[in-house]
């Protein structure tokens, strides 16, 4: 008897283990309903940036003036990653930053989940942005997803001592005159390219073929679709003809260096003359100086192709899935204030897109010593004037671009296909979207 | 099986004849069901781990299902009629096997050989064995970071470099379809090679040093050792190794996703492989789970079919065999 009793109670003890053990899986964390505390409570907030955001000496100043929090920043090496990483966090309901950095290009995706965000909303701050900058972050029925931190008005960055060898004008004002002064087009700037190359010089003119037409793209009110969000791409005859002009500069008058930006060629090239000019935003400022260490000889000039144009610029949103939201919300709010992406802006080089931002002397006396002490803060805010046309980016803006950056990719870089074969596969692309 | 043995007798077992007949009954079970409960653990995470979402991913594919959005309708197999007609999952499956075929040939002809290398008696043997794993100890987004590095376009990246002390014009790593599947292999076989080459070896030590003794008794020498003993005594060995490598290959991302910036295997696919277009599908531009799931679905279902053939192939083997053979089929 006591044989049996003893293995009933393995038995049983058995069938209580596996159970446990099955359960276990199913158990949730409850933590993290203290969330509610009061100011004194120690906290942290997470930030979650990709590139460069400049905001490695603010968080120690806003710790300083709030020492029960403490903030840390996670850095994404590119926008893709941070992408990435938004999107299946927001999918899986948890393990988001506090307070997430996203670009323009993919915010139109987010933007049809705003519950998914804290509505930041605010009257005391209504008039901080740029008017543009804020509607591209506001739902239809008023919700602001995420406070604007830069813009990317752009310049022409170019090497004044591959100018002085090709025989061009080297001074900024008149490189500016040289490639049309407020009158500035595309045409224009390929003509002095191939002015450039007829000097006899090795080096290309531009780096990117996808850079270049990133520029063009940006001035186009609806490229790929209509403002009720209807695909457009295929038929628009101003993106085919985009696309002709700037492979036919590229490949025809050879005058793309062949690099795909980012990818380690195009960085290496910087340090080996790869090529004379390049678009930059505000942004790419610091990626240039980082990159072309040791270089002398580049410089901006306060000139655009095509009128003005806007590249990128990102926002900061707080995801509805975090712990302190309204903790959160203060630090989006402050680093977002203009005195706050002034320093920013001095930092890495990050351009403001609040008005009283554009306006202030400590913006507009900024110069770069790297750029032959070029007063970026107002080259930059005069380009940010110029912009003249927002466009219209619906929810597939995102994949379309990035079909069309991979056709000019596979004739610019890849050389795999040409203008024609490589636009009927973006056809496919695009198509594979519905 | 023997039946429980019969009760003590106890004097409470005569006044309750009820319970008795309930501890037996206790007892029949416990003799029929324990067996099935002591395995019971791996079959419950099993079906938690493996099955279940096996079986989710399938009820995922037959619906439209947005990455953020959640469940929509229901569709049948639209997603997989729409998978099946895109060129892209198609480039994706032949650079799956392409780069599966030319990773997985030759590492398990390296690791044979290294691990016949290794079992000779060298000296400091421990540090040469522990050696060949160091590779599959380091991450893979590190192997791919320095391998991306190394495998750059330009003629002054390190392999273009040393193909250029021979003569050899610089290869654009990344825009061709076969040299980015080499430089991918490359990385992989880097990681793998250590790992398979320690299985071998320690089937290779199993094999009974008589067999050896009486070999050279008979005068054959060590290449022909190689051929006769070794090789057929490892093929159970080289069935696994063959088996696992197959299912990590057709299931490969990380060396390939990391190989350039953008993570989509090319501009024009060149070395998308078929997880990478689960990802995109999923995670990139549509975020449409039940496209992904439908691919998820398919991949599962090639892998099974490899399987399955390598399976019958192993039994021809096994039956055609020599001694690893005949010791299979007992």
């Amino acid at each position: 008897m006591r044989k049996t009793t003893s293995k009933a109670w393995a038995l049983t003890a058995g069938v209580a283990s596996i159970a446990l053990l099955a359960s276990a899986c199913g158990s949730s964390d409850e933590s993290g309903d203290d969330a509610s505390g009061s100011s004194d409570e120690k906290i942290t907030l997470t930030v979650a940036t990709f590139n460069e955001f400049g905001y490695e000496d603010l968080i120690k100043e806003y710790t300083e003036l709030n020492p029960n929090i403490t903030v840390e920043q996670k850095k994404a090496a590119t926008s893709n990653e941070a992408r990435d990483n938004m999107n299946t966090r927001l999918a899986a309901g948890s393990g988001l930053s506090d307070i997430e950095a996203i670009e323009v290009d993919w915010l139109p995706e987010l933007m049809q989940f705003p519950d998914k965000f804290v509505d930041l909303t605010d009257d005391s701050i209504a008039d901080r942005w740029l008017d543009w900058k804020v509607a591209q972050a506001t739902t239809e029925d008023g919700t602001l997803i995420g406070y604007g931190t830069d813009i990317g008005p752009e310049g022409v960055c170019y090497r004044s001592d591959l100018f002085a060898a090709a025989g061009l004008p080297t001074d900024r004002a008149e490189v500016a005159t040289l490639l049309g002064g407020d009158d500035a087009t595309w045409e224009k700037y390929f003509e002095v390219g191939k002015q450039f190359k007829a000097a006899g010089t090795p080096t290309a003119w531009f780096d990117s073929a996808g850079a270049t037409y990133q520029g063009m793209i940006n001035q186009v009110e609806n490229a790929y679709e209509d403002s009720d969000g209807t695909i457009i791409a295929a038929d628009n005859a101003e993106v085919s003809d985009l696309y002709s002009q700037v492979l036919t500069a590229s490949t025809t008058d050879g005058l793309s260096a062949g690099l795909k930006q980012w990818e380690d060629p195009w960085v290496a090239s910087f340090q080996n003359n790869g090529f004379a000019t390049m678009l930059c935003p505000g942004w790419m400022l610091g990626v240039i100086e980082g990159n072309a260490e040791g270089v002398t000889g580049w410089d901006i000039a306060d000139v655009f192709p095509g009128g003005g144009g806007n590249w990128g610029g990102s926002f900061l949103t707080v995801p509805a899935q975090g712990e302190h939201p309204e903790e959160a919300m203060a630090l989006a709010n402050w680093l977002t204030a203009p005195e706050q992406q002034i320093k920013a802006f001095v930092s890495k080089g990050t351009f403001p897109s609040q008005v009283d931002a554009l306006e202030s002397q400590d913006l507009l006396s900024v110069t770069n010593a790297f750029y032959n002490d070029a007063p970026t803060g107002e080259i930059l805010a005069n380009r940010a004037n110029a912009v003249s046309v927002t466009p219209f980016k619906g929810p597939n803006y995102f994949a379309i671009n990035d079909a069309m950056q991979q056709a000019l990719t596979r004739v610019d870089v890849d050389k795999t296909d040409d203008p024609d074969s490589s636009w009927a596969k973006f056809l496919t692309d695009v198509k594979a979207l519905g | 099986m023997a039946v429980i043995s019969p009760p003590e007798l106890d004097p409470e077992l005569d006044r309750a004849p009820r319970r008795i007949a309930m501890r037996q009954r206790l007892g029949r079970w416990d003799v029929k069901l324990s067996p099935y409960l002591y395995v019971s653990p791996f079959f419950i995470v099993f079906a938690i781990v493996g099955l279940f979402p096996l079986a989710y991913t399938a009820y995922v594919s037959l619906h439209k299902w947005h990455l953020i959005g959640g469940k929509g309708a229901f569709v049948g197999f639209e997603n997989y009629a729409y998978v099946l007609a895109q060129p892209n999952f198609w480039i994706g499956l032949r650079n799956t096997f392409s780069i599966f075929l030319l990773s997985s040939v030759p590492q398990v002809i390296i690791a044979l050989v290294l691990a016949v290398v290794l079992n000779n008696n060298i000296r400091a043997k421990t540090f040469w064995r522990m050696g060949v794993l160091l590779p599959y100890v380091v991450a893979p987004v590190a192997v791919a970071l320095i391998f991306s590095k190394m495998f750059a376009d330009s003629p002054t990246g390190l392999i273009n470099t040393l193909l250029g002390t021979v003569g050899i014009d610089a290869i654009r790593w990344h825009a061709g379809v076969l040299s980015s599947h080499v430089a991918i292999a490359t990385m992989v076989d880097f990681r793998w090679t250590g790992y398979n080459t320690l299985i071998l070896l320690a089937a290779m030590q199993a094999v009974p040093s008589d067999l050896y003794e009486a070999a050279v008794l008979d005068g054959a020498n060590r290449f022909r050792q190689f051929i006769s003993i070794t090789v057929p005594m490892l093929r159970p060995t080289i069935i696994f190794v063959v088996i696992t490598s197959t299912i990590g290959g057709l299931q490969i991302f990380d060396e390939a996703r990391m190989f350039d910036q953008t993570g989509q295997g090319g501009a024009d696919r060149q070395w998308m492989t078929v997880t990478m277009y689960i990802y995109e599908l999923g995670w990139g531009a549509q975020k449409s789970f039940g496209r992904a799931a439908a691919v998820a679905w398919i991949l599962f279902l090639i892998i099974l079919l490899i399987g399955l053939m390598n399976f019958w192939f192993t039994q021809r083997i096994a039956s055609s065999g020599t001694t690893a053979g005949k010791k299979k089929k007992r």
